[in-house]
C-alpha cells in the first residue's frame, strides 16, 4: 500500500467506528426508558455522526476520487467498512448499550488524546474537536455503568451479562497490523497496542466501582477493522442506514 | 459602492441570532472566528459548537442571508475546527442575556453556580444532556423550576 492508501485505511477505521456506533445509538431515539436518557443517547449519537463527517470528509479528500463523507457512508457495502466489531453488535437492552458505550468511550478518549499530537495537522484538529465531546460521553457512560452495576439485583445481573457478552469484542481495538505500524512510524497515530495498559487501568477502576467482574479470557473476536470478516449484524444495519440510497440511488433533496 | 469595513461586518453579524437560542447572536456565541476581505470576496470563518450540531448549517445560511441583505454578493464561508470552540469565547453580553433568558451560563466549576430564575444556590443536575448539544438539564430545589445549563467545554 502507498502512504495515502494506508492513511485512508486509518481514517476509515476512525470514521466507520463513529458512524456505525452513532447509527446504533440513534436506534434508541424515542425508545429509551426515560426522556432524559433518550435525549442523552440522541445527543451522543449526534456527536458521533458529527465526528464521522470530519473523519470521512478527510478520508474522501485523501482518497482523491471526489467522494464526500455522505458517499462513503451511504454507497459502500459491508466488506468496505473498517469499524471494529464492538460497535456493530446489536443494542440489546439499555444496560448492554451503555456498557458498549463505556467500553468504546474509554478507548476513544485515550486514542483521541494521543491523536492530539499527530504529525498530521488535520488529524490533530479533528481529535481536538472530538476529544472534548468524548470526555463528556465517557463521564456519562462511566456514571451510568456504576449506577446500574452497583444498583439493584436485576440491574447488576444485566450489567454483568452485558460485560460478559461484550468483553470478547474489546481486544480488537488494540490489535495492530501493518497499517498501524506505518501510521505509528509516520507519527500520525499511536500503535493501538500501546493504549492497552492505560485502558485496562481505567476500565478496571470503573468496573470495580460498579461491583462488576471483568472476564478472565483475553480471547478477541476480530475482522472488523481490517474488513476481513464483519458480523452478520453489519449488513442488517446497513440495509436500514442506506435504505434511501439503495432504493433511489443518487437521490438528493 | 464602497465595500463595508470589517468592523461594520462584525456589527451586522452581531445582529444574526443563534437559531436555537435566539436571545444571543452568533458573535456572542463566539463561533464567528474571522472576517476578512480577499479582493472583492468577503471571507467569514465559522467554527461549530459541537461537531454534529444540526444548527450549524442553519447558522451558515443565516449569516449568508444577512450579508446578502447588506449588499455583499461574494461571500465565502469557511468551517474552521481548530482551535476547537470553547465556552470561554462566549461574550459577557451573551452570558448576561443567557441568564436573563433562563439559561445558566457556563462556569469553570462544571455546573451552574445558581438558579437563573430565583438565584438560589440549591441546584442539582437532572441530566448531563439537554435540549441542544450545548446544554445540560438542571433543576432548582428551592423554587422547584427546571432550567438549562450551558455546558462548559
Amino acid at each position: 500500500m502507498t502512504r495515502d492508501e494506508t492513511f485512508l485505511q486509518f481514517l476509515l477505521r476512525m470514521g466507520d467506528n463513529t458512524l456505525i456506533l452513532g447509527h446504533r445509538v440513534s436506534e434508541w431515539c424515542g425508545h429509551a426508558p426515560v426522556l432524559e436518557e433518550d435525549i442523552a443517547l440522541a445527543n451522543t449519537a449526534l456527536d458521533l455522526i458529527g465526528q464521522t463527517q470530519m473523519w470521512l470528509g478527510l478520508a474522501g479528500e485523501v482518497q482523491g476520487e471526489g467522494k464526500s463523507a455522505d458517499d462513503l457512508a451511504f454507497l459502500r457495502d459491508a466488506w468496505d467498512f473498517r469499524n471494529v466489531l464492538l460497535v456493530e453488535v446489536p443494542n440489546g437492552d439499555f444496560g448492554r448499550t451503555l456498557m458498549r458505550q463505556f467500553l468504546f468511550d474509554a478507548w476513544h478518549s485515550i486514542m483521541l488524546g494521543r491523536l492530539l499530537k499527530s504529525s498530521d495537522d488535520r488529524v490533530a484538529a479533528i481529535a481536538e474537536k472530538a476529544s472534548k465531546e468524548v470526555a463528556y460521553h465517557l463521564e456519562r457512560s462511566s456514571d451510568t455503568v456504576v449506577g446500574l452495576g452497583d444498583g439493584t439485583e436485576e440491574s447488576h445481573r444485566r450489567m454483568q451479562e452485558a460485560l460478559d457478552y461484550l468483553w470478547p469484542y474489546v481486544g480488537e481495538m488494540f490489535a495492530s497490523d501493518e497499517v498501524d505500524a506505518e501510521m505509528a512510524a509516520a507519527g500520525v497515530a499511536p500503535d493501538p497496542a500501546s493504549l492497552r495498559e492505560e485502558y485496562d487501568s481505567l476500565v478496571q477502576r470503573v468496573l470495580t466501582e460498579a461491583t462488576l467482574t471483568i472476564p478472565d479470557s483475553r480471547f478477541a473476536h476480530k475482522g472488523g477493522r481490517d474488513g476481513r470478516m464483519h458480523t452478520e449484524h453489519l449488513g442488517h444495519l446497513l440495509t436500514q442506514m442506506q435504505w434511501l440510497q439503495r432504493a433511489y440511488p443518487g437521490a438528493t433533496w | 459602492m464602497d465595500r463595508a469595513t470589517v468592523e461594520q461586518v462584525w456589527e451586522w453579524l452581531d445582529a444574526v441570532p443563534d437559531p436555537e437560542i435566539p436571545v444571543i447572536s452568533v458573535v456572542d456565541l463566539g463561533i464567528v472566528r474571522d472576517v476578512t476581505w480577499e479582493g472583492d470576496t468577503l471571507k467569514v470563518a465559522v467554527t461549530p459548537t459541537y461537531s454534529g450540531c444540526p444548527a450549524t448549517s442553519v447558522i451558515a445560511m443565516d449569516i449568508e442571508t444577512a450579508l446578502r441583505d447588506h449588499g455583499i454578493d461574494k461571500i465565502k464561508l469557511e468551517t474552521r475546527i481548530s482551535p476547537a470552540w470553547t465556552t470561554d469565547w462566549l461574550s459577557d453580553k451573551g452570558r448576561a442575556k443567557l441568564k436573563d433568558y433562563g439559561i445558566a451560563p457556563p462556569q469553570p466549576a462544571g455546573g451552574p453556580d445558581r438558579c437563573p430564575h430565583c438565584g438560589s444556590t440549591a441546584v442539582e443536575k437532572v441530566s448531563q444532556f439537554g435540549s441542544t448539544p450545548c446544554k445540560a438539564h438542571w433543576r432548582c430545589t428551592d423554587c422547584r423550576e427546571p432550567f438549562d445549563y450551558f455546558k462548559c467545554i
